[in-house]
């Protein structure tokens, strides 16, 4: 089997059809470790990536006033149980352009890989970016899964980011992303984890409010089973009249796992606002209770619970 | 001779030094509406969750016999198996479950929609909602309400089921207590509300843990109208401390 045809073939499991690639009207780009295997833009959008011995190298431009109908899908990863793949990407969304993007990070054998994913994302003034990233990882746990971002949200933008690792074990994965946002612009941030055997997860995202009447939303969701451990990190700061900004972070631990939150707020104008809230424990045991008066086992209970949460 | 589906005798309950059922007896029928009533702390809600089962609830004394069972005996979900359920007096909200997962727990030949609107609620505007916290009260109240439904229980505590629950809409919970009835299910109605407990058959009142005056739901609520005492150690309901 190609390396393509065994990234493709996982793709239901990050909820994507492998017939994608196939479709005239969706944008795509298909990176294995350093090579691009499948690419297709689509009018209104500029897709540059190039191969280079040490990262795959790429620039997205929504032009200014497109909207693209249809996401754009990123599919990266790698079909061996060793390798390496790091990815540069610049990512522009011109002025009062929309786009979805969805990306794949696939890594169904690996066992001791890096995938590393540096980027910077631009979003112009009245633009909108909503990104989706699905990690897939099998069992073995043997990666090193390092996703960085700068984003800069212009005037009366937005953004809207989901990362979401559901399935299989990662090994470790370090999340660092820091969001400028400017005057009347949102970004919201969501990320859901389930993290299982030993797995080590980092997730620091900071989100500051420069302009006036900005808002910000970071919300966390990470369930820990066997001895994973967790550290995640929510950063606020408002900076401008009228910014307003939430830190939402709960973390579900069970077994041997252990996790810690750290939320930290800072405001600098008297007339903005940050708030937080963090949970950390075990299955609120209101919620358990309920589910086992209606006849489910304590161990549905528990899933029904972990699986809501990670929606 | 109806056999009793609830057998409760000499039970007793305590959180620290504080004796919070005080060798309660009380029966319940196939098909009975029990109203429970009595002032705030008089223990009504632990002898709910003492009945189910929820963790940390565990008698010091008495026995619970559910249709001949030994009820104490069994674990939280076990007991539902057997046909016993309840409806918290402030219901869990679930981040991510929809309204639609909820109510589908039970019986498959209830529908979500069917149980919505029993409850009053239009299947259309809440089947994909969340049970969180964007609900109202009064919502999730009859969300739980339509959830006992579905479970077709032999016996339903219902725990204050119309706190927060608006005057036009009592009704609801109304019928829905009549039905659980009419499907064969007896019910032990906790509640404050007159009104909701005049549907009952039978009734009691509960006072420093221990049932003081059983009877016909009429004279129980006027008995209760004149002795709201909290915590009255027997100078106004009769009742004396061993």
């Amino acid at each position: 089997m190609s390396e393509l045809d065994e990234l493709t073939r996982v793709l239901p499991m990050v909820g994507a059809e492998p017939t994608i690639l196939a479709d005239e009207t969706i944008a795509h780009v298909v990176g294995h470790g350093h090579r691009i295997l499948s690419r297709r833009s689509v009018p209104g959008l500029d897709l540059d990536v190039h191969e280079t011995p040490e990262a795959l190298v790429g620039r997205m431009t929504v032009r200014a006033g497109v909207t693209i109908a249809q996401p754009i899908h990123l599919c990266f990863g790698l079909a061996h149980p060793t390798g390496s793949q790091h990815i540069r990407m610049d990512v522009f969304v011109e002025e009062r352009a929309t786009a979805r993007v969805l990306s794949h990070c696939l890594f169904p054998f690996a066992q001791a890989a890096e995938h590393r994913m540096q980027a910077t994302i631009d979003i112009g003034p009245g633009a909108s970016l909503t990104y989706t990233e699905g990690h897939y990882h099998g069992q073995h746990g043997g990666m090193q899964v390092l996703p960085h971002a700068t984003i800069r949200i212009g005037k009366g933008a937005r953004y809207f980011s989901d990362f979401s690792l559901l399935s299989g074990s990662v090994g470790s994965l370090d999340i660092d992303y820091l969001v400028e946002v400017e005057e009347d612009a949102i970004a919201e941030l969501t990320a859901k984890i389930f993290a299982h055997k030993t797995d080590r997860i980092t997730l620091k995202e900071a989100v500051m409010l420069r302009g006036e009447r900005s808002r910000g939303l970071i919300k966390t969701r990470v369930v820990l089973e066997d001895e994973a451990f967790a550290e995640i990190t929510g950063i606020t700061e408002a900076h401008a009249k009228g910014s307003r900004g939430h830190v939402d972070c709960m973390e579900i631990v069970q077994g041997q796992a252990h996790a810690s939150a750290i939320p930290i707020v800072r405001v600098f104008h008297p007339e903005a606002k940050v708030t937080h809230e963090a949970a950390i424990g075990s299955v609120d045991k209101k919620e358990l209770e309920t589910l086992m008066a209606r006849g489910l086992t304590p161990e549905q209970a528990v899933e029904m619970i972990v699986s809501g949460i990670l929606r | 001779m109806i056999l009793p589906l609830l057998q409760i005798h000499n039970l007793t309950f305590a959180a620290g030094n504080q004796k919070i059922l005080d060798r309660l007896d009380l029966t319940i029928h196939p098909r009975e509406i029990h109203a429970l009533l009595g002032a705030n702390g008089s223990g009504k809600t632990t002898l709910a969750y003492l009945l189910m089962g929820c963790e940390g609830y565990i008698p010091m004394t008495g026995s619970v016999l559910f249709n001949g069972t030994d009820l104490l005996r069994l674990k939280m979900h076990e007991r539902a198996k057997l046909g016993l359920t309840l409806a918290w007096q402030e219901p869990a909200r679930f981040e991510g479950l929809t309204i639609r997962e909820y109510l589908s727990l039970g019986h498959p030949e209830l529908t979500p929609e069917s149980l919505l609107l029993q409850v009053g609620l239009d299947p259309e505007r809440y089947l994909n909602r969340r049970v969180d916290k964007a609900l109202s009260g009064g919502e999730r109240h009859r969300i739980e309400l339509a959830s006992v439904l579905c479970m077709k229980p032999r016996l339903a505590i219902l725990d204050e089921p119309a706190a927060g629950i608006d005057m036009l809409s009592i009704s609801h919970i109304i019928t829905v207590i009549r039905t659980l009835k009419e499907n064969g299910g007896a019910v032990l109605l906790i509640t404050h509300q007159e009104e909701v407990a005049a549907i009952a058959d039978s009734a009691s009142q509960l006072c420093n843990g221990r049932i003081i005056f059983s009877g016909d739901p009429t004279h129980v609520i006027e008995h209760f109208r004149g002795r709201t005492c909290v915590r009255c150690d027997g100078e106004v309901c009769g009742y004396v401390r061993a």
